[in-house]
């Protein structure tokens, strides 16, 4: 996997290269505005994270350039500015994904994850399986090992958001984000909360877990066997 | 010193220059006045006379020197003493006939009319007479004049009657100029005074207002309003900085200690412990997050991103997202109203206030409480209700717990930044909705009434 990374902060950028590298991608640096576009035009990456604050040119700028001369490389921006307002405009620029400063290195890696699997799920699909579980998107059925399992349209959401993402950590933010579709930050365990229900409906009475928390990350729904 | 400033006022400037005006205009009127009184009389005069003397001379001319002697003999029988003036003479100026002793002799030969003092005899004072005179076919000289002295009498009087009432209207008006700029420098003497004593740092003067509702009056109400708001605003800030200092020193403390204990050990606990530390980094950045966005919520005045929304719609979500929450404390979580609510404002905040009430409501009632929502449209506006059945918040605290960091004693217990409210209301008053606490009877109930 390449990654293309334009981040003016040195210290923010030498962790990031690194941790980036742990997890197994190629990383590509640049540290201003100009540079950045340079390699974002010249090469080619499986996605793209970009700063949005940066000398020369700024990042929604380089967004702008790149989407024009038809690169759909995923983009993932990175802001200090997490405003709903700050946000759409990212996203109206040519961001796929908007990322507010400071975040965790789990956070952005579930979120860049998110981005690099999500053109093999645009084939339109009618089911989606894990292990046992199924889950039928126009009967709004699910069911586990045959047994039908009844679910209220909130945790059939989650539920359904938690299967396209299968195998990849799901953030709090992102179920939030994705799932309730309000930008807000709730003060209590709201979402874990709703995850405990949904595990005690499709996880409990059965011989394997799907559903397990990361600690310090998310969720992530799976099939060990 | 004072008089001097009056006379630096504007109002006594403006006094001056319209007392100016309106002496020239009286100048011009009264010079009118006085043309057309006094000149007129003049020109009546002037015209009689010139009439007498055509009537005379050609009495002459047709009855010879013994017919106009007659006439004139006959007429001033009739008044021997003026106020009409006769005196025929001979060729070298003798008197021949009339009521004038001799021919006055600044006679102006020019244009033939004279003015000369007559005396009247019996020690009365001189009277000034007009007259004119004319020489008749045959060398002899004729003078008819009048005596002016009563026309000048009227003269003067009316001269004097204008300069005094020029004289008058000046003093009067300077005396009202003069009690009308110090009238309006004292009401701005008054509110110089507050700006002064409010910049000597006495922020709690307020301009003093003398309650006839008159321009002034509504200047010094505008004016304390004013103050009052920033009153508010410099109180919250400093407020605000003091809870900062307190607030978030207090997980920089801990988070200190914490790292300083992960570099003294270096066992294998020290994981858990940089685990303790990053959650003490989230607990400070979500309070530093949540002042960001009170602040940029209470600068926005743009409402760019307002549109039409069903805060009915916006309950049930929150229920539903809540719900299990509430239910976890064996709460039970209920909307009341499934109608439309319709309101102009921004969905992810209004969201996040109702989502702050409601978290408040599950966190700081005890297990089995009731608490309901509900979305009316009344006059006039929307109205929002959060109630529960808890324990409620005394009504003293009622405004105070809007403040941001204040957390009743009660509540210091749980976790919490403080900030939840502060929130709540900033984005309150964004949307100009007013948000008041009220007794539930037993419990707390948050009213958010739009359309204010």
């Amino acid at each position: 996997m390449r990654v293309l990374l334009i981040e003016d902060d040195e210290q923010l950028a030498s962790y990031l290269i690194k941790a980036l590298a742990e997890v197994g991608m190629i990383v590509d640096h640049a540290a201003d505005g100009k540079d950045g576009l340079f390699l974002a035009a010249g090469e080619s990456y499986d996605v793209m994270i970009v700063d949005r604050m940066l000398p020369h040119l700024d990042g929604l700028s380089i967004l702008r350039t790149v989407r024009a001369s038809n690169n759909h490389t995923p983009v993932l921006i990175l802001s200090a500015l997490g405003e709903v307002d700050d946000r759409v405009q990212g996203l109206r620029a040519g961001g796929d994904d908007y990322l507010v400063k400071p975040f965790s290195f789990a956070e952005l890696h579930a979120r860049l994850e998110a981005l690099l699997r999500r053109g093999n799920t645009d084939v339109p699909q009618t089911q989606l399986k894990i292990g046992d579980l199924k889950m039928d998107l126009l009967s709004r059925q699910v069911s586990r090992a045959g047994k039908t399992i009844e679910l209220q349209p909130l945790e059939y959401r989650l539920l359904e958001y938690l299967m396209r993402h299968v195998g990849q950590v799901v953030t709090r933010t992102m179920l939030l984000e994705n799932v309730w579709e309000y930008h807000f930050d709730p003060q209590t365990n709201v979402i874990d909360v709703h995850i405990s229900r949904l595990r005690n409906k499709i996880d409990k009475n059965f011989d394997t877990t799907l559903l397990h928390t990361v600690r310090g990350a998310g969720y992530i729904i799976r099939d060990l066997q | 010193m004072i008089s001097n400033r009056i006379l630096r006022s504007f109002t006594f400037r403006q006094v001056l220059l319209y007392t100016s005006l309106s002496m020239g205009s009286m100048v011009i009127l009264l010079g009118f006045i006085y043309w057309a009184t006094a000149g007129f009389m003049d020109r009546e005069l002037d015209a009689t006379i010139q009439e007498e003397i055509l009537g005379l001379s050609e009495q002459y001319d047709s009855q010879g020197l013994v017919g106009l002697s007659s006439t004139i003999e006959d007429r001033v029988a009739l008044n021997p003493r003026g106020p009409a003036i006769y005196l025929l003479t001979n060729r070298n100026l003798r008197p021949i006939v009339g009521n004038l002793s001799a021919w006055p002799g600044n006679s102006d030969a020019e244009s033939n009319w004279t003015h000369f003092k007559i005396d009247w005899g019996h020690g009365a004072a001189k009277h000034i007479a007009r007259a004119r005179m004319f020489v008749l076919n045959g060398g002899l000289h004729l003078l008819v004049g009048r005596d002016v002295h009563s026309l000048e009498k009227t003269r003067k009087r009316i001269l004097v009657a204008s300069a005094w009432g020029l004289a008058i209207t000046t003093v009067l008006s300077l005396g009202v100029g003069l009690i009308m700029s110090m009238r309006v420098m004292r009401r701005l003497e008054s509110v110089n005074q507050t700006s002064l004593e409010i910049m000597e740092g006495d922020f709690s003067r307020r301009v003093p207002t003398v309650g006839s509702g008159d321009d002034f009056d509504k200047l010094a109400i505008n004016l304390n309003r004013m103050l009052e708001r920033i009153q508010a605003l410099m109180s919250a800030v400093r407020q605000v900085s003091d809870n900062i200092a307190h607030d978030l020193r207090t997980p920089l403390t801990r988070l200190r200690t914490r790292l300083e204990q992960v570099r003294s050990n270096d066992t294998q606990s020290a994981s858990e412990e940089i685990d303790q530390a990053i959650e003490d980094v989230e607990e400070l950045l979500a309070t530093f997050n949540a002042l960001l966005r009170i602040a940029r919520i209470e600068a926005a005045s743009d409402k760019v991103s307002f549109k039409e929304l069903d805060l009915g719609n916006l309950v049930r979500d929150v229920a539903e997202l809540y719900g299990p929450v509430a239910a976890e404390k064996y709460q039970s979580l209920q909307v009341k109203n499934q109608g439309k609510v319709p309101v102009q404002g921004d969905r992810h905040l209004l969201f996040q206030a109702l989502a702050n009430l409601v978290e408040n409501a599950i966190k700081y009632t005890p297990e089995g409480s009731v608490i309901t929502l509900s979305a009316n449209t009344t006059e006039p506006g929307a109205l929002v209700k959060v109630a529960d059945n808890g324990p409620g918040i005394p009504v003293e605290l009622h405004e105070k717990v809007f403040q941001r960091f204040f957390r009743t004693d009660s509540s210091r217990s749980t976790p919490g930044s403080g900030l939840g409210l502060s929130l709540v209301r900033a984005i309150a008053d964004l949307h100009h909705a007013h948000i008041e606490l009220r007794d539930n009877g037993p419990g707390l109930q948050v009213c958010l009434q739009f359309g204010n």
